[in-house]
């Protein structure tokens, strides 16, 4: 699903924040990426969703090489991918109802086709109710989970979370932890890159460690 | 739609719609859009209102020009006196011949007509406006020579064309002077030539600034929503989608500004009616200014509607590309 052969990063500036990196998600398949602070976790997240451009190596999605994707192209790729942040990047001045329709009126639904789509999605995160709430009126975790909602809400084939547990208490952490493997088991393919090494070592799934730009382990967490 | 996953596409073409449905959703998206960009106007009137207002004020100077302008080109129509040439002939023609010769001339295409004044009642009516009767009584013969004022056709009245009957008419054996008053009409022609050339060089002007005006607003509000724009881009917005609202901002802009240019316009041409028609007065004419007509005025407000867009478009094309989401 995802694939990444001999991928290295090199900041303008001439920091090297990816240093060849290989490594193969295959679909359905959730993974933790993980590392230190400035390991390059977020890097190798935005080299999959075309936010930055490897400076070697190639990485490919179901097949297809990232570098033949044309400037034009990056809004279609980004699509299949959904995308939560640390920061979960919520549009303040919208409703939650209209944030999370976002990638549906940009493939052209209707609002009234969209409604039902969020409604369900919001539901799946536990926010059914919140459709008329704005972003700051919500909670940290909810915030999250809006985020969620708006990520999966086109039910992409892809998944991409950077630290989506960064500032949540463990419980909550473990609630959205248990979000991801749902949609996985209904064959989305996830990457979660995360630095709760608490977390992933209880979870006990596939990880990838990044240390100074270098993949230093697959496989699972040692702690 | 899906560029990396066939199946998606096959998948999701069951809750996808069909081509028809997409084309009235494109159209009714865009009516949206329209909608909602003019509550964002709505919500910030005054940052809006300057913009419209300088696009409309811009647009009003020149139509205010063309107005001057296209009126003071139907004055000069109908100005006829303007080429008037007068014809002295030589004292030794019988009325016989003066009146053949008259005749002549007003055959002509270049002529529209010809009116004699014979050598008697010209002195008649010198003698009467001068008061230099009884001086004139003591003349043993008129010194004054028939007079024949030629106006030229509508083709011959320029300033060019008036020279060249000129010096046709002075080739005639019959005439011994021919004159015209060519000075003050070489002065008005040039004088509109002027006004012309300045509303063009003005409005061209004053166009290129509307755009630019109206391009930095769209530029402030794009950077104002730079956030947001990012956040559609991450998402899976294309450029075009996330510029048409922009875009619509511009057109808005000059929907308005052409009714200010309207309504700036009609103000500025009755302030200068009233100016026009007081002078009128002076010369015993009646004349006042005609403003903008219906087509004018349509081709004003589609002229406002433009550069709203070129504006919109230019700071659209470079600034919304310019934002990378990071
Ligand atoms: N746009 C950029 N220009 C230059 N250097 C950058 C840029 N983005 C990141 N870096 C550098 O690359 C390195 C890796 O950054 P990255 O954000 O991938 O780390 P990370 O593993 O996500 O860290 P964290 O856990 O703190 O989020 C850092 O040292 C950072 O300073
Ligand atoms: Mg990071």
């Amino acid at each position: 699903m995802i694939k990444f052969e001999q991928v290295s990063k090199t900041y303008a500036g001439g920091f090297q924040a990816l240093n060849q990196v290989s490594f193969h998600v295959e679909p359905a398949e959730m993974v933790f990426l993980t590392g230190h602070s400035g390991a390059g976790k977020s890097t190798l997240l935005k080299l999959i969703s075309i936010m930055e451009r490897p400076t070697a190596g190639r990485v490919m999605i179901n097949g297809h090489d990232l570098r033949k994707i044309g400037r034009r192209e990056i809004p279609y790729v980004r699509r299949d991918i959904g995308m939560i942040f640390q920061d979960h990047r919520l549009l303040l001045d919208k409703t939650i109802l209209d944030n999370v329709a976002l990638p549906l009126l940009i493939e052209g639904y209707s609002m009234q086709e969209a409604r039902k789509r969020v409604s369900a999605a919001l539901e799946k995160v536990g926010l059914g109710d919140k459709l008329r709430h704005y972003p700051m009126m919500l909670s940290g975790g909810e915030q999250q989970r809006v985020g969620i909602a708006r990520a999966i809400v086109n039910k992409p084939p892809l998944l991409l979370a950077d630290e989506p547990t960064g500032n949540l208490d463990p419980k909550l952490s473990l609630e959205i932890i248990r979000l991801f493997e749902d949609f996985n088991r209904h064959g989305t393919s996830v990457l979660i890159a995360t630095h709760d090494l608490g977390l992933i070592s209880r979870l006990r799934y596939r990880t990838l460690s990044l240390k100074d730009g270098r993949m230093i382990n697959d496989g699972l967490a040692e702690d | 739609m899906s560029l990396l996953f066939r199946s998606r596409n096959q998948g999701a073409q069951q809750v996808k719609i069909s081509a028809f449905r997409r084309f009235v959703m494109f159209w009714l998206h865009n009516a949206q859009q329209a909608l909602g960009s003019l509550g964002e106007l709505v919500r910030y009137p005054f940052a809006s209102l300057m913009t419209m207002a300088v696009l409309g004020l811009s647009l009003t100077l020149p139509a205010t020009l063309y107005v001057v302008v296209k009126n003071t080109d139907s004055v000069g129509a109908n100005w006829q006196q303007a080429a008037e040439i007068s014809l002295f002939l030589r004292h030794d023609l019988s009325a016989q011949e003066v009146a053949t010769f008259s005749k002549r001339l007003s055959l002509s295409v270049a002529i529209e007509n010809v009116t004699w004044i014979d050598r008697d009642s010209g002195l008649a009516q010198f003698r009467e406006a001068s008061g230099f009767g009884d001086a004139l009584n003591s003349l043993s013969e008129n010194p004054l020579p028939d007079l024949l004022l030629v106006t030229p056709a509508a083709t011959h009245r320029g300033p060019l064309a008036a020279q060249q009957l000129l010096a046709s008419l002075q080739q005639e054996r019959e005439v011994d002077e021919a004159r015209l008053d060519l000075a003050w009409l070489e002065k008005f022609e040039a004088l509109i030539q002027l006004l012309r050339d300045g509303f063009l060089a003005l409005a061209l002007l004053l166009c290129i600034s509307a755009i630019l005006i109206v391009g930095n607003t769209i530029r402030l509000n794009i950077s104002s929503k730079r956030d947001e724009i990012m956040v559609m881009k991450l998402v899976g917005a294309t450029d075009s989608y996330i510029q048409r609202p922009f875009m619509y901002t511009g057109v808005w802009y000059g929907i308005v500004g052409g009714v200010i240019a309207w309504l700036a316009t009609a103000v500025l041409i009755w302030w200068l009616d009233g100016a026009v028609r007081e002078l009128s007065q002076l010369y015993a004419s009646q004349f006042s200014l005609q403003g903008l007509n219906f087509n004018e005025m349509m081709v004003l407000w589609l002229l406002a509607i433009g550069l709203g867009l070129i504006g919109s478009y230019l700071a659209v094309r470079k600034h919304v590309t310019a934002i990378e989401p990071h």
